[in-house]
């Protein structure tokens, strides 16, 4: 077996040490190495999108980032999404919105809205398809996807103002 | 995947050191978007990865007067979002907006899209159109040469075992110059080109005529290229369909494209002529300093 | 819309949250691929490079001797099948081919054709080890296009297959071949029919193979106890026919597997089929640990079952005053590597969609060097719909008559006979035509340059097949329901929702559970459309179940004659009007003889069939032969929508995998026959950039096979956009597609050609 590495990093707030090798992906060291397998595998070649988790600040699709490259990294999760027992808008418009089927994309498709959100508030419906490109979703045809992160959006200016 | 060890050294002489020492089994890491999926598959397997993203000098991104730098391991987020190159490089914008999605414009960088040496490239077309220089480190010191020349192959280039490619520079447009680059994919977003095309157009004091125009072509030959044949049929000549449809005809006499799953000889060929037409009268809209409408894709 | 009168109801027409929402919204919900046991070992497969070839020799030492490998199988490690046919629930398998096709025996059929596997303490060691076995291979010359594997001097897959009929005649049993089935419907008299036509269209038109594309690979972790009990935890679309193909496979008794059904990540069809648990269990029984089986995307792709590519020969012919009066049908489908396409259900849905006096239709299943193609989303029904649909476009524009005029003047309707003999009950096919007709869409006048609009129409029959679920009465007024059937997009909400309605409680009132194979009555696949209707009534069953026990726990409280009381409105009413609500009663079940259970079965119910009609708006860049989607509306039969959002829902993602299957979305294979492109980049299907918003039409003309006249939605969507989007470049550019995918080169191509 290959030598492990012990990376430390910020995962939703929390300091987190894990082991994982070198040829270990972000992906495999998040489902394996800490059990958070909130965030899906897809494709393994960052064509689907499932994996997607935001780093330092911009979103990444965490099967094209070796885990080792996380160290000192700010990362965010579908885990910490909701803040404790209470949902963030985006996940609340999905459920209102039945913008999910399966369900197997929609954590990737979470954290993409909401890096979308963090820089663009208003985002038309050109802007939300765009910016959801990567995301593959074979289910539901987007319309609820992104009608649902146009509500989201919209409730959010809400609270804002 | 295969076992490797990965180091992530913060000066570039450590980093340059690294990869002398491994002969070229150490592969340097930027982006990660397609060299961790060739590893996967088989297509590499270094015996060391060199991550290069904390090295200060290929994170660069300066505009100044003397014009633009842009480190190797730059990713394509902070290019696209930069105002400056927006309006003065905007064929880089153009590029940096459409190599997959947002997820792989966070990580890919130029310097990544350039060591890949993909006959596709989606920024390479855009880098040559704009005068783009690679500097690259070696144990010997740096040499720099344009970026038409950097690619030799699909998937080689000009780099010996132990050299990086450190930045990529690019002169201060003049006055009354545009630039853009738009690609055909049968999808309108996360594609591979199947042609890909930029311009860089100045026109003359009236607006009416090219004083200069450069033109890059991508996925119809085996490297990106640059098109001074093209330039030629241009420069000097009116601003007006016949120029264009002129530059098409000449684009696609040099082309030299191959026929696989993404579209046939063909079809490339005949998509050179509509892109080269499209893009050129899409650069000379930004020359005149006018909004281009358009849309990635579409 | 309301298209019927129909009753007033409280729960059915409403749109609750589903209750498996939070979990999915927040990353809880566990899949497949999510679950960690003690001691799991990670599994690897070896595939074959080759489309075509006999394995000579196979040599897993060098992997079995690296450190960290603990099991290597091949198919020497798994049991003979003999010749035996086995009903798996949503049709019978050859066992021999089943099992070949799990683990290649001595031949390997197509690229990607699994010949060994590997489990190990971790994914890297196992994809180490997995390359360390040595295969030895005779190439043999691969056949991968329909056509040609009709020839008698075609390459010959399976030694063992003979071609057998249904309705025809004549066929050559005596050698091998790749024609495994020959049907033959007839109807009339087609000669006299079209002696009457004025109009004829004759067209042939090819489809490629084409993938259900779920995002979720397949998965399989299995456990090979001690005491030879098998337990596998696996993303499924049908839990019992997995529990029963994993044992048949491994020969041991059905009672020896229980099958967990973790929730799945997409069906479409491919995920009924098994393909990794007996590999997994086999895996596990060698080592004598749990063993976790995952594909990677690109052996989705190469090995799972999609959809086959087909030759299609379509003649119709009309009256001038727009009467249909013939159509004759060839349809040739690829099977892929076994026996097995669609096809048959292709030349039943052929011209289903109208009343067609004088009809035949041929159809052949052809084995080819594919992957053994699967069940997606109205199996067959897409392929024929592009053919039919746009010849009837043909036919009108011929005949000077408006495409959904046309169809409303022939459309299918209760007691039209279908070619292959079924007689409908009551459908929706003319309402949802006279919705489009009518819709705001459809009305709109479409302006533009290269812009156009098309129309067509599809049909699936949908399933009834069988169904069991167990509701229990909480003390607290809720009812706690445990059923088989999977959930792959919000059923057990609309489940829920049919228990609800009959018991009068609220939607969120009943907790909806998805059980393994020991804790629930059989229940066949979630496929065929048929969960909502199919376990919905079995939903209905269980509440009719505890609405008796109840009005007797009521009779006991009043001390009444049962008899004397009855279930309304969400209570109980006894004769001198006494009145208890469910929850009140339900409080007081331990006082009156302890749990309530309600049990539910549906298996004699069938469906009567789902129509739509669709439009849509498309620009042609016709330079660059690309198509843009501008405008879509879908009108679809729902019977009745027990969760309108989840039924908008299945019609919007079914209407863009057909965008996908019209574009863009192909097998490419090269002369060696292998996928060129085995990734979600190549094979391209739509993203959210390249979709407009999906109009919804939802038409309502209740199925009376079902108590609250549900109908199933999820397939029939996928059915006519292919026809619809021909359609519309027609009318935008003048160009008539006869082939799938209309993709670019091949649209430009076709428009040079005209402009020459």
């Amino acid at each position: 077996m290959s030598k492990k590495h012990v990376v430390s990093a910020t995962i939703n707030g929390d300091e987190v040490e894990f082991l994982c090798e070198a040829r270990d992906t972000l992906l495999d060291a998040l489902r394996n190495s800490l059990g958070m397998t909130g965030t899906k595998e897809g494709c393994s070649n960052g064509n689907c999108g499932a994996c997607t988790v935001i780093m330092n600040g911009q979103p990444v699709v965490s099967c094209l980032v070796l885990a080792m490259e996380a160290e000192g990294a700010n990362l965010e999760t579908i885990e910490g999404v909701a803040c404790g027992s209470e949902l963030n808008e985006i996940q609340s418009a999905f459920l209102e919105g039945a913008a999910l089927q399966c369900g197997i994309c929609t954590p990737g498709i979470i954290m993409q809205a909401k890096s979308l959100l963090a820089a663009n508030p208003d985002p038309s419906e050109q802007e939300i398809r765009f910016c959801l490109s990567g995301n593959l979703c074979r289910c539901t045809g987007y319309d609820k996807i992104v009608r649902a992160v146009q509500a989201a959006a919209a409730k959010k200016r809400s609270v804002a103002s | 995947m295969h076992a490797f060890e990965y180091q992530a050294p913060t000066k570039l002489a450590d980093a340059l050191a690294l990869l002398a020492q491994h002969h070229g089994a150490a592969k340097p890491l930027a982006g990660g978007t397609d060299l961790i999926d060739q590893m996967r598959t088989g297509r590499y397997s270094p015996s060391l990865i060199v991550d290069i993203k904390k090295l200060d000098e290929l994170n660069v991104l300066a505009v100044a007067d003397s014009g633009l730098r842009i480190g190797a391991a730059v990713p394509c987020h902070r290019i696209k979002s930069n105002v400056q190159i927006q309006q003065d490089y905007a064929a880089l914008y153009d590029s940096s907006q459409i190599i997959g999605g947002w997820q792989i414009q966070s990580r890919a960088s130029l310097g990544g899209n350039l060591c890949n040496s993909g006959p596709a490239g989606d920024s390479i077309p855009s880098m040559m159109v704009l005068g783009g220089a690679c500097v690259i480190a070696g144990s010997n010191g740096q040499r720099e040469i344009p970026v038409e020349q950097f690619c030799t192959g699909p998937g080689k280039n000009v780099l010996q075992p132990g050299e990086l490619l450190v930045e990529i520079r690019f002169p201060r447009p003049v006055a009354r110059t545009g630039s853009h680059y738009r690609r055909m994919i049968p999808r309108n977003e996360m594609d591979i080109a199947v042609v890909g095309v930029a311009a860089c157009v100045t026109l003359n004091e009236s607006g009416d005529q090219f004083a200069d125009a450069k033109i890059g072509l991508a996925a119809v030959a085996p490297t990106p290229l640059l098109a001074t044949k093209v330039s030629e049929a241009i420069v000097g000549q009116p601003v007006n369909d016949t120029t264009m449809q002129n530059a098409a005809e000449v684009a696609k006499s040099i082309v030299k494209p191959i026929t696989d799953m993404r579209g046939t000889a063909e079809y490339r060929s005949h998509v050179t002529g509509v892109l080269v037409k499209r893009v050129l009268q899409a650069a000379v809209v930004r020359a005149k300093g006018e909004i281009l409408d358009y849309v990635p894709g579409h | 819309m309301a298209t019927v009168d129909k009753p007033k109801y409280k729960v059915i027409g409403t749109r609750p949250i589903r209750h498996d929402g939070v979990d999915k919204v927040t990353g809880r919900a566990k899949y497949g691929a999510d679950i960690r046991l003690t001691g799991m070992l990670f599994a690897a497969t070896l595939r074959s490079p080759h489309s075509h070839a006999k394995i000579l020799s196979i040599d897993t030492s060098k992997a079995e001797a690296l450190p960290g490998v603990r099991a290597v199988v091949t198919s020497q490690d798994f049991p003979e099948q003999g010749d035996r046919v086995v009903e798996l629930g949503e049709g019978a398998a050859n066992m021999r081919h089943l099992s070949a096709n799990v683990m290649a025996r001595d031949k390997v059929l197509y690229k990607g054709h699994v010949v060994a596997a590997v489990a190990a303490d971790s994914m890297h060691i196992a994809e180490e080890a997995a390359q360390l076995i040595d295969v030895q291979y005779e190439p043999l010359p691969p056949v991968l296009d329909v056509l040609q594997a009709m020839q008698p001097d075609s390459p010959i897959l399976n030694e063992d297959i003979r071609t057998e009929s249904l309705g025809a005649s004549g066929d050559d049993n005596s050698q091998p071949t790749n024609i495994a089935m020959h049907y033959l419907f007839e109807k009339g008299n087609l000669d006299e029919g079209f002696s009457q036509a004025d109009v004829i269209v004759e067209r042939e038109y090819d489809t490629t193979m084409v993938h259900q594309g779920y995002i979720e690979p397949h998965n399989a972790t299995a456990l090979w106890n001690a005491d030879g009990k098998v337990t596998v935890w696996m993303s499924t679309q049908g839990s019992f026919t997995a529990r029963q193909q994993t044992a048949e496979l491994l020969r041991i008794p059905v009672s020896h597997v229980k099958v967990v059904p973790m929730e799945i990540g997409g069906g479409f069809g491919g995920k009924i089929s098994v393909y990794l648990p007996p590999v997994a269990a086999m895996l596990s029984k060698k080592s004598g640990r749990p063993v976790q089986l995952v594909m990677s995307r690109t052996q989705v792709f190469e090995a799972t079952g999609p959809t086959p590519g087909s030759h299609i020969k379509i003649k119709i012919g009309a009256k001038k005053d727009g009467t249909l009066v013939a159509g004759d049908a060839w349809l040739a489908f690829e099977a892929g590597a076994y026996t097995g396409s669609p096809v048959g259900m292709a030349c039943m849905c052929v011209f289903a969609c109208y009343d067609l006096p004088h009809g035949r239709v041929e159809g052949f299943d052809v084995c080819v060097n594919k992957p053994r193609t699967n069940a997606y989303r109205a199996p067959g029904s897409t392929h024929v719909a592009f053919a039919v649909e746009t010849a009837i476009d043909e036919l009108c524009e011929k005949l000077g008559v408006n495409p959904l005029d046309f169809r409303l003047k022939n459309a299918a309707k209760e007691g039209t006979r279908r070619v292959d003999g079924p007689v409908f009950p009551r459908i929706g096919m003319w309402e949802t035509v006279d919705a489009i007709k009518q819709s705001a869409h459809y009305q709109t006048k479409l302006d533009g340059k290269f812009r156009g609009r098309g129309v067509a129409s599809g049909f699936w029959f949908n399933a009834g097949m069988k169904s069991s679920v167990t509701a229990t009465v909480n003390l607290d007024g809720t009812v706690s329901l445990v059923e088989g059937s999977t959930d792959i997009g919000g059923s057990r909400t609309g489940i829920a929702m049919q228990l609800a309605e009959t018991l009068g409680i609220a939607a969120e009132a009943v907790m909806p559970t998805i059980a393994d194979t020991d804790s629930v009555g059989y229940t066949d696949v979630t496929g065929g459309s048929r969960v909502t209707f199919a376990t919905g009534i079995a939903a209905y069953e269980a509440a009719k179940d505890i609405q008796r026990q109840l009005v007797q726990r009521a009779a006991i409280l009043w001390e009444v004659d049962a008899a004397q009381v009855k279930y309304e409105d969400g209570g109980v009413v006894g004769p001198a009007n006494q009145k208890i609500s469910f929850a009140e009663l339900a409080a007081q079940l331990h006082e009156t003889g302890g749990a309530v259970i309600g049990n539910g079965t549906s298996s004699a119910a069938n469906q009567g069939g789902a129509f739509g009609t669709h439009c849509v708006d498309v620009e042609v860049d016709p330079e660059l032969g690309k198509v843009q989607v501008l405008r879509y509306t879908i009108a679809q039969d729902a019977g009745t929508a027990i969760h309108p959002s989840y039924v908008e829902g299945q019609m919007q993602g079914g209407v863009v995998q057909g965008i996908g299957w019209a574009l863009n979305e192909e097998y490419c294979y090269d002369a060696d026959g292998r996928m060129a492109n085995p990734t979600f980049l190549d094979y391209r299907m739509p993203t959210c950039f390249d979709v407009p918003m999906i109009d919804t039409i939802i038409v309502e003309v209740p199925d009376p096979q079902h108590p609250y006249g549900v109908r199933g939605v999820g397939e029939v969507p996928i059915c006519p956009p292919p026809a619809a989007i021909a359609n519309a470049i027609y009318d935008a550019v003048g160009v008539r597609m006869q082939t799938l995918p209309m993709s670019p080169p091949k649209l430009c191509k076709a428009i040079l050609a005209q402009g020459n």
